[in-house]
């Protein structure tokens, strides 16, 4: 069954499933409930499930994601929504220390089976503290996984696969995608947590992205396909596992590397990326890596400027011939 | 709370246990065989051991970083927590935790946490969850004074006055966060009357009377099972040892160590005994010599436990594949 549906309606579809599937999964977080949302993912589900399952919480990150924990650790599977990835920061206490950290210094006794979604990314004029993009950052920590769905149906599978999962997954959901329209299969096997996923085959560079990046990268394609350089674009899906396996087989191709990563540069997942090429085929490259990362700036309000500082196509086609040179 | 010869060499024992149980561990931590931090409950027993009585084997604890008395006082055995203290593979916590973080899934003892005020949010959600279920269980949730002056306190209390959460919070007030008092934290130094703002059920009872702790455990524990909402209990301590083994005690005077030392738990259950006629067949000796020989036993299973293989260094990150 193929369906063309808003990627805010395959998050929906796969919250209710896995409600109805199963009591112990909820969803908590602020404006869930009565208002709907604050993106309008789960509008409607408070009537279906009542206040028992979509608990609208007070503001308070850090109380209600470790409320989450708290509730994983006691056999429920929580789906805990963060409105903006930047309030997430409030609750980094209990991502880190407690979720990310207590299978471990359990002794492997005390697994944390939670969710938690969020919305990422810029380009919508919110400014410097609704539109950053921290799921680089997260990737750095041991114990999280970390995952981008880009697509409708990676933002349906990505549910259901870190709902399914034992430990704690971040699902960074880019705010700009939840109204864009694709394809559905809801009864194909998942693509697993740690796998990439190759859009378009190419012979001449690889430009590794994620998320909302992925419809530039792609775009991007076309104009150079135009000029007769064949861009091969990956979906790197996950950020934490990385699936470096798919990342060296397309740099063994086309020995030219090109990340576009919506976060900042420094200490980014393109830097690991970069590193891990280096580690693991170097003597492949044939020209120096390259890649497109947002401005090293607070995301500006004014259109212009938050523009100027987020990945955009046009970038990623100057930064390919380059590359190409 | 009625105290006779039976439970009065109970609450001593348990006491005792943990007294001279972290009295070896200071010894061994001049030997080196412990190391990192190692925060002493010594003066606070009669909480852990009043609140613990109480419990059913089906409620949960979330602890401090000052946690071998709960851990001793909820039955995980001290061979366990010494091992863990060791860093063994056969600790609590198979080594990974240490002193701060002392878990135990068989009694529902869910650490043993070192970010001041981080286990509040946890015992929201376990109590949630419970409530969810419909399971008739309690989850006790200790921390400290410290801990009161942490957004997370007065975002989890609320929730758990909002929901209607079955959690019973033992705030331990020792009257230091570190070496910073009480009175030059908190704005309100009663901190039961904070709780209070939030509709909780709150009071403060003696913390080192033991029977007074017992007491004021069994009937929060009979009144989140009845209404259903949380308790918190403010228990009034001291702590006789420093803060950790690195600390000079400059913020607090000895004599003010002395006058606590005279409300010592073991010494005011000791009194209550003597009073009632009742400490000769206490056989304090007896208990002397029964928890002389588990703090031996525990050092010596520490000592004779395995080092995990550092091959197994990056275990427990991840749930393995085969337990998915």
């Amino acid at each position: 069954m193929s369906e063309n549906i808003s990627y805010r309606e395959a998050l929906r579809m796969a919250i209710r499933e896995a409600m109805l599937e199963d009591e112990r999964v909820f969803l908590m977080g602020e404006d869930v409930g009565h208002y709907g949302g604050a993106y309008a993912v789960s509008m409607g589900l408070l009537k279906e499930f009542g206040a028992q399952r979509i608990i609208d919480t007070p503001l308070c990150e850090s109380a209600f994601t470790g409320a989450g924990i708290g509730a994983a650790l006691n056999g429920m599977r929580p789906i805990v929504e963060i409105m903006t990835a930047n309030f997430s920061l409030l609750a980094l206490d209990q991502i880190i220390n407690n979720a990310a950290s207590l299978l471990h210094m359990s002794g492997g006794q005390f697994n944390v089976p939670l969710v938690i979604r969020m919305a990422s990314g810029g380009g919508k004029q919110l400014g410097a503290q609704h539109s950053h993009s921290f799921e680089g950052w997260f990737a750095h920590i041991p114990g999280l996984k970390i995952l981008t769905p880009a697509t409708v149906q990676d933002a349906y599978d990505m549910l259901h696969l870190a709902l399914a999962d034992p430990d704690p997954v971040l699902i960074f959901e880019n705010a700009l995608l939840y109204n864009s329209k694709g394809a559905l299969e809801t009864q194909k096997k998942a693509l697993p947590i740690g796998k990439a996923f190759q859009h378009r085959s190419g012979k001449d560079l690889s430009i590794f992205t994620y998320g909302i990046s992925l419809f530039k990268a792609l775009e991007a394609a076309e104009t150079l396909s135009a000029e007769g350089i064949d861009a091969e674009v990956i979906d790197l899906r996950s950020l934490r596992p990385l699936d470096d396996e798919a990342i060296m087989a397309s740099v063994a191709k086309t020995h030219r590397v090109l990340i576009v990563d919506e976060g900042w540069r420094s200490g980014s997942i393109s830097a690991e990326i970069m590193a891990r090429i280096n580690e693991q085929a170097f003597f492949e490259l044939d020209a120096p890596m390259r890649r497109v990362c947002t401005e090293e700036v607070p995301l500006p309000y004014s259109q212009h400027l938050e523009q100027a500082a987020i990945p955009q196509s046009e970038k990623i086609v100057d930064m390919a011939r380059t590359l190409m040179e | 709370m009625y105290l006779d010869l039976n439970r009065g060499r109970e609450f001593y024992k348990k006491m005792l246990l943990i007294r001279r149980f972290e009295e070896r561990c200071v010894e061994l931590y001049s030997h080196e065989k412990i190391r990192g931090f190692l925060h002493l409950y010594i003066g606070e027993e009669a909480i852990a051991v009043g609140i613990m009585q109480a419990l059913g084997a089906e409620d949960a604890v979330l602890a401090t970083y000052r946690e071998h008395g709960h851990a001793l006082a909820r039955g995980i055995s001290a061979n366990k927590v010494m091992a863990e203290l060791y860093g063994k593979a056969e600790g609590a916590s198979r080594g990974r935790g240490g002193s701060m973080h002392i878990f135990d899934a068989k009694s529902r003892f869910y650490g043993g946490s070192a970010i001041v005020g981080a286990n509040l949010p946890l015992a929201v959600g376990m109590a949630l969850s419970d409530k969810m279920m419909q399971r008739k269980r309690v989850t006790v949730c200790f921390f400290g004074d410290g801990a009161v002056a942490e957004g997370e306190f007065h975002e989890s209390i609320n929730l758990t006055a909002l929901w209607q959460l079955p959690v019973l919070f033992v705030c331990e007030n020792n009257l230091y966060g570190m070496g910073t008092a009480l009175t030059i934290s908190h704005s309100e130094t009663n901190l039961a009357r904070k709780a209070a703002a939030y509709r909780v059920h709150s009071q403060q009872v003696d913390g080192m009377d033991v029977l007074k702790v017992a007491q004021a455990a069994e009937e929060a524990v009979q009144r989140i099972h009845s209404a259903g909402g949380p308790v918190f209990l403010e228990c009034l301590s001291y702590r006789f040892r420093a803060h950790s083994m690195y600390d000079a005690e400059l913020y607090r005077e000895k004599a003010e160590v002395e006058e606590w030392k005279t409300k010592d738990p073991l010494v005011l259950l000791q009194k209550r005994l003597e009073t009632m006629g009742l400490w000769e067949e206490t056989n304090a000796q007896g208990l002397e010599d029964e928890v002389s020989q588990i703090v031996n036993e525990a050092v010596d299973f520490a000592e004779k436990g395995t080092l995990e293989p550092i091959e197994d260094l990056m275990k427990f990150v991840y749930t393995p594949k085969e337990k998915q």
